[in-house]
């Protein structure tokens, strides 16, 4: 382990999100509810696997043990994973892929918001160019959640099910540890759970317009973002993306 | 190729303005939407535009197959955009047939009962990573034959996607050629899959271009019309000629025994591909018909909610506005 | 099965690349209203840099002039050969002009 153990730890967790929430959009390559849709599916998973070599990328500097965006990416087991729950869980229909990504960008973009002022320039620099692409995920993926809580009786009912179901992996985005206190104490981050407030004003006001309720619950599950205990599904994923270079070791593609 | 075996359909339009019609394709006009048209001119451009279409839809799920199984973030994100390219091509394509007078999702519905057809390349299975570079490579290289010549077919419409379709195209069959490069001095395994796929996808990649000039049907009304530029056999041998070398430089063996450089004619010899297969393709038994078949209709039937409940939330948003006026 | 009158009506596509040159047509797309047309199009048509700004119009609300009167219409500027400035000869010693 390096020196700087927690900055790798902590870039792993923005990496792995991208990483996994990329990799999960990507599954619908081809397979979307009309062409446009599809389309943009895959741009918002460009965009992710994009922010994922530059987070890893520096992650891998950071760690300085020679590691590149791609070992990290293919080669770590699941336990190594610092994603949170939310992005590893499956897909399920476009409604509760659609209502994952809105709670995630939210939240995507008020953390890249803030990364901006960094204390470490080369955060900030990743930070200024992934804002951009993020306040338009947080557009489309808005304006979809809307249009479907607010639609059909049928588009209503699949979004408020998708909703009640993605609600306990929100908590975990917003809860402060250890490694969040040291980065905080940096300057290279502020707390995450400083970002709460501004994300339930922006998302409540969201799920309004799209006539959702907000489930009462506060309960939250934890385990994705320490790395202590993943869903069963990110093994199941890994076992995809990682299977070429598991299977070839040391090839070059 | 992307669209095979359309049958131009017969005209019983009055002669002269068959007549006049035709001085104007001569004359290499172009045909807009409402200017008028022979009816075997308008229900062929609408069989081959749709086939063309779904071929380019279809086209996305052979590759997507190995988008999340790209080796590296850089592998993932080239696939991922191009396997996105071709969406957007369908997309242009169906948005060309729709000028015609049918509707997307009436184009839509005929492929998915098997009305319609796409091309037979995307029945076959991609099965390891170097398929990525035979597709890009073969099929891509295949396919383009075909439509830069497009971009001068008669109709305005068709004519304008396939300059949109060209110009992004471009990376395609570069991207596909650089995975067989990087296989093809890679380790004795990655080798092994460049020539297994080679293998597999050179048959079907030269049957893309349709039968034989011989047994091909009623070409020559669409090749009067400017909307088939070349024959079959023209292109096929044209792609024969441009592969063989690019084989030759990655240390590849092209599967066919008779393949060969004829001095003469400056054309290399090569095999008929088995025909039989080929019409088996066609009538739905090549070995994954029923799997594009099924994920395209998945992707219809289950996305229909979204559809609706989009259109819907639209409807109020105008209902409201109109109320608030 | 969706319902077939719930399909999404076209749009026409037009987008201002980085020149300052005027809105060019680039296409059309499905979207089921005028804001989520924007987004389509941002998502279709720009993926490759092409623009700054989009214009998108419902292909219905579209005017478009009778094929067959294309002779009265543009034929008459065909004569106006003295428009163009290839019209007039000026001679070289003149300069630039």
């Amino acid at each position: 382990m390096s020196a700087d153990a927690p900055f790798f730890e902590w870039l792993c967790r923005l990496g792995d999100n991208t990483l996994v929430l990329g990799h999960r959009v990507s599954e619908w390559c081809g397979r979307g509810p009309a062409l446009e849709e599809d389309i943009a599916l895959a741009n918002i998973s460009l965009d992710l696997i994009g922010q994922t070599q530059m987070w890893l990328t520096l992650a891998g500097e950071v760690e300085n043990a020679g590691r590149s965006a791609d070992d990290l990416a293919m080669l770590r087991d699941a336990w190594d994973f610092r994603n949170a729950l939310l992005v590893e869980q499956p897909n399920g229909d476009f409604g509760r892929t659609m209502m994952r990504q809105f709670l995630f960008d939210h939240f995507h973009l008020l953390q890249l918001q803030t990364l901006a002022d960094s204390a470490d320039q080369r955060v900030a620099d990743i930070a200024a160019k992934a804002v951009k692409e993020v306040t338009y995920h947080v557009e489309r993926s808005t304006e979809v959640v809307i249009a479907l809580g607010d639609g059909t009786e049928e588009s209503h009912s699949r979004m408020q099910a998708a909703l009640d179901w993605a609600w306990p992996y929100v908590g975990e985005l917003f809860a402060s540890d250890a490694i969040d206190v040291q980065i905080a104490e940096r300057g290279i981050a502020p707390l995450p759970d400083t970002l709460r407030v501004a994300y339930d004003q922006r998302v409540t006001s969201a799920l309004t317009k799209a006539t959702l309720t907000v489930p009462e619950g506060r309960f939250a599950h934890s385990g994705g973002k320490s790395g202590f205990r993943h869903s069963e599904h990110l093994g199941h994923m890994l076992t995809q993306m990682q299977w070429l270079q598991r299977a070839y070791p040391g090839a070059q593609w | 190729m992307y669209a095979q075996m359309i049958k131009s359909e017969s005209t019983d339009d009055d002669p002269e303005k068959l007549a006049a019609f035709q001085a104007r394709i001569d004359a290499n006009e172009k045909i807009e939407p409402k200017d008028w048209m022979p009816q075997g001119y308008r229900k062929t451009l609408i069989r081959q535009i749709g086939q063309h279409a779904h071929s380019e839809i279809v086209g996305q799920l052979p590759e997507g197959n190995w988008i999340t199984r790209a080796p590296t973030l850089e592998r993932k994100a080239i696939l991922l955009a191009k396997v996105q390219d071709e969406a957007g091509h369908g997309l242009y394509l169906y948005c060309a047939a729709e000028t015609l007078g049918v509707t997307r999702d009436e184009l839509t519905e005929m492929l998915n009962d098997g009305r319609m057809k796409y091309s037979s390349i995307f029945n076959y299975p991609t099965l390891t990573w170097a398929d990525m570079g035979a597709v890009g490579w073969l099929v891509d290289g295949a396919a383009i034959m075909n439509q830069v010549p497009l971009q001068r077919t008669s109709f305005g419409p068709y004519s304008r996607a396939m300059i949109r379709v060209c110009k992004e195209e471009s990376f395609h069959q570069r991207q596909g050629y650089d995975i067989m490069m990087r296989m093809a001095e890679g380790t004795p395994a990655q080798k092994r899959m460049a020539q297994d796929a080679l293998n597999r996808f050179w048959q079907p990649a030269l049957m893309m271009f349709g039968p034989s000039d011989k047994d091909s049907v009623h070409s020559a009304q669409s090749m009067a019309w400017k909307i088939k530029m070349n024959t079959n056999d023209e292109l096929r041998q044209k792609f024969v000629d441009q592969t063989v070398p690019q084989a030759e430089y990655l240390g590849l063996t092209v599967p066919d025994d008779n393949l060969r450089w004829n001095e003469d004619t400056g054309h290399y010899e090569f095999s008929e591909p088995d025909w039989s297969e080929f019409f088996d393709v066609i009538q739905g038994n090549g070995p994954c018909n029923t799997d594009r078949l099924e994920a395209r209709n998945a992707a219809w039937n289950d996305g229909a909610w979204v559809r609706d409940g989009m259109h819907a939330h639209a409807q109020k948003k105008q209902q409201t506005k109109v109320a608030a006026q | 099965m969706s319902n077939p009158s719930n399909e999404w009506p076209l749009w026409e596509v037009f987008i201002r690349g980085q020149h300052g040159l005027s809105h060019r047509h680039v296409g059309s797309l499905h979207a089921p209203d005028a804001e989520m047309a924007i987004l389509n199009a941002r998502d279709v048509y720009t993926r490759r840099n092409e623009g700054v700004s989009i214009w998108v119009v419902p292909a219905a609300e579209i005017t478009a002039s009778s094929p067959s009167k294309k002779g009265p219409l543009y034929e008459p500027s065909h004569s106006k050969v003295y428009r163009h400035p290839t019209f007039f000869d000026i001679p070289d010693e003149v300069g630039a002009m």
